[in-house]
């Protein structure tokens, strides 16, 4: 029997803002399966999102939701989650979102090693204002503010999150549907900042200009320069050339932040007295 | 055809609010551009990037990761002695907000476009004029264009102004997002030779303080005590200052190019009006054909176009309205706490000079609500029964049917 999103989705909030061929629903029913199969309840889970295309996918997932300012999903998600500890918290949202506009508060909410789950969805431009580039496009692609290449260099966000302390970093990719909702669900297991990167497709303002003939081009080279993590330690770096790792490229057991917070709180308290 | 018909038709070209915009920057010849994309400004970068790409924009193009970002760069390079230009819109001009304290407490010359578009609350990719309105207490110049053409004169007269000795200010050139972003109109582009002649190059014009190498100035320094009371005090007699020099430029541009606009305000019709309507931006198109509809009737209505917001043009809106029988204010924002809009609110504190008089506030055109001629009508229709003594609502939401 076919899988019931329709117990997920906001009654009367379809059709969504997508276009055609992109993968944020992909990643949206990935989400849905993880939230299922980790048994979150609509009333005790925050979707956190910010501006652009990825931070439209709470509206349409039947959670508690909030649509913050452009790049503040992850400072709103850290307000919530002191406020209610006790509810699971995911942050969505895009490499434009999270990394330009947001970065400081993305590598701060990694540093703080809060629990919470930060799925972030990587299309490599701004696609919502018309395909600016972000600081995830390639060196030498086209956006529309890189008519002849853009000569930036590029963040890498798994990296990134790592070296900011986060606690679970995985990958994957909008082409890896099964491996997106795993990931996911391993993520809102962990006690602790989780980030998952979907590298995603955005052919209508990344793949026009960039000589992707369809979807299907995109959707393959996501396929083709994957290499799962574990396979890759029996890669040469030759071999690895222009590749991408995927999977759980990170994880670690760290004292989580609301915990100390409340260990602090404690301490005082008992001072006081 | 002839040559000179043709060269004339070549100096038109269809462009958006924002293409003339970015057209306008490009003949100013900015030494440096930093500006970050939001809707509905994107095109101002796009086009920005697509000059520099070509090699007919000449400037050091900074790329930031966000508006406030955008705003410290250009601010540092004003400083520096370049001239510059940003643009935003919205949640990017409130995003550069203490940057925007900096550049004018730095009294840096930056010329910025921004697009109106409501602020964040309430998610709302539509016109508005609160974001301009939020910004107005950051000690810059407040321009308001009408048309597309408007757009583009006043980039290149806002380069004057923020540049004048006598003020060295920045200056901020706003025009209503969507409504005119992206209407697209026939554009008279002027020669770089004419431009150059109106705005000269800044290596022809008298030196100011700047950073360079070889000569240790500071800027930030902490203004203790008199020190901050002093530099305000100046702040605020060049921007009163402003208000002058804004005129002669306007009229120095008629002079170059043909076209001026009136200076801090523009008055319709008002030559013998006994009710006059105020408003700013793109309304006023559509206030112009009404008020001539209502002329044709026979009514004495009047406009007024506000074209300068900051700084406030106190003496030249308190001679316009004087001795009117009823004056209508039509906002496209609110200024909360005051019950009202911010426009009204300002000209209510210009009551002492004009006397008492039926002062009405009309609320429309938030995110996107079109101001259309039957609101407009109905507008005049309340100032004339206010005019001859009929109680009246003294702030109606138009758009609400209040």
């Amino acid at each position: 029997m076919a899988y019931d999103y329709e117990k997920s989705i906001r009654p009367g909030k379809l059709p969504h803002i997508w276009c055609p061929g992109c993968g944020h629903g992909i990643v949206m029913k990935g989400l849905i399966r993880a939230m299922d199969s980790c048994g979150l309840e609509k009333n005790n889970t925050a979707l956190v999102s910010g501006i652009g295309c990825a931070s439209r996918l709470p509206g349409y997932v039947d959670m508690c939701t909030l649509h913050t300012a452009h790049g503040r999903a992850a400072a709103f998600a850290t307000g919530v989650k002191m406020a209610k500890p006790e509810m699971t918290v995911i942050c969505l949202g895009g490499d434009g979102d999270g990394t330009a506009i947001g970065g400081n508060h993305f590598i701060h909410a990694c540093r703080r090693n809060i629990d919470m789950t930060y799925v972030i969805m990587n299309n490599f431009i701004y696609g919502m204002t018309g395909g600016q580039f972000s600081p995830c496009t390639p060196t030498g692609m086209k956006a529309s503010t890189t008519p002849y290449g853009n000569p930036d260099p590029t963040f890498d966000i798994s990296k990134l999150a790592i070296g900011a302390g986060a606690t679970f970093v995985a990958r994957t990719t909008a082409f890896h549907a099964t491996q997106i909702d795993k990931l996911i669900a391993e993520g809102i297991k962990h006690k602790g900042m989780a980030v998952i990167e979907v590298l995603d497709d955005c052919p209508t303002t990344y793949g026009r200009r960039n000589k992707f003939r369809s979807v299907v081009d995109m959707m393959k080279k996501l396929k083709e320069n994957a290499v799962p993590v574990q396979a890759a330690s029996k890669m040469t770096a030759e071999q690895l050339q222009g590749k991408f790792l995927t999977g759980v490229l990170y994880k670690e057991d760290k004292p989580e932040y609301i915990e100390q917070y409340a260990k602090v709180i404690a301490k005082a308290q008992g001072q006081a007295s | 055809m002839t040559q000179a018909l043709k060269k004339e038709i070549k100096k038109y070209k269809v462009l958006t609010g924002n293409g003339a915009a970015a057209y306008a920057a490009r003949l100013c010849r900015p030494d440096v551009v930093s500006l970050y994309p939001i809707t509905p400004q994107s095109e101002v970068i796009e086009q920005l990037e697509n000059f520099h790409a070509n090699g007919t924009l000449e400037a050091e193009m900074i790329r930031v990761e966000g508006e406030n970002s955008a705003q410290n760069a250009v601010c540092a390079a004003a400083m520096a002695g370049a001239r510059v230009f940003t643009a935003t819109s919205s949640y990017g001009l409130v995003f550069m907000y203490d940057a925007m304290f900096q550049t004018a407490g730095y009294r840096a010359p930056v010329v910025m476009v921004n697009v109106n578009r409501e602020p964040p609350g309430i998610h709302a990719v539509c016109s508005g004029q609160q974001d301009m309105i939020a910004t107005r207490d950051t000690g810059w110049i407040q321009l308001i264009a009408e048309s597309g053409q408007e757009i583009f004169d006043l980039v290149i007269q806002a380069y004057r102004l923020a540049e004048d000795e006598a003020v060295q200010l920045p200056v901020m050139v706003n025009y209503d997002g969507y409504y005119l972003s992206f209407l697209a109109e026939s554009i008279e582009l002027p020669e770089q030779s004419e431009v150059d002649r109106y705005l000269a190059p800044l290596k022809e014009q008298p030196p100011r303080p700047t950073l360079v190498p070889g000569s240790s100035l500071g800027c930030g320094a902490h203004g203790l005590g008199m020190g901050f009371v002093e530099l305000r005090r100046k702040h605020m007699a060049a921007m009163a200052r402003s208000r002058q020099t804004f005129e002669e430029i306007d009229a120095a541009f008629g002079e170059e190019f043909g076209r001026s606009y009136g200076g801090q305000i523009e008055e319709y019709r008002t030559e013998d009006a006994e009710i006059v309507l105020l408003t700013s931006g793109s309304a006023v198109g559509t206030a112009r054909t009404v008020v001539d509809a209502k002329r044709a009737e026979g009514v004495k209505v009047g406009l007024i176009k506000l074209r300068m917001f900051r700084p406030f043009p106190i003496e030249r809106l308190s001679a316009a309205l004087q001795g009117r029988k009823a004056i209508g204010v039509l906002d496209r924002s609110l200024c909360f706490g005051w019950d009202c809009g911010p426009i009204y609110m300002e000209v209510k504190a210009l009551l002492a000079d004009i006397g008492k008089v039926p002062l009405l506030n009309f609320i429309d055109g938030l995110a996107n609500m079109d101001i259309t001629k039957p609101n407009i009508e109905r507008m005049v229709n309340d100032l004339q029964s206010a005019a001859q003594g009929e109680p009246f609502n003294p702030v109606a939401w138009v758009t609400m049917g209040e």
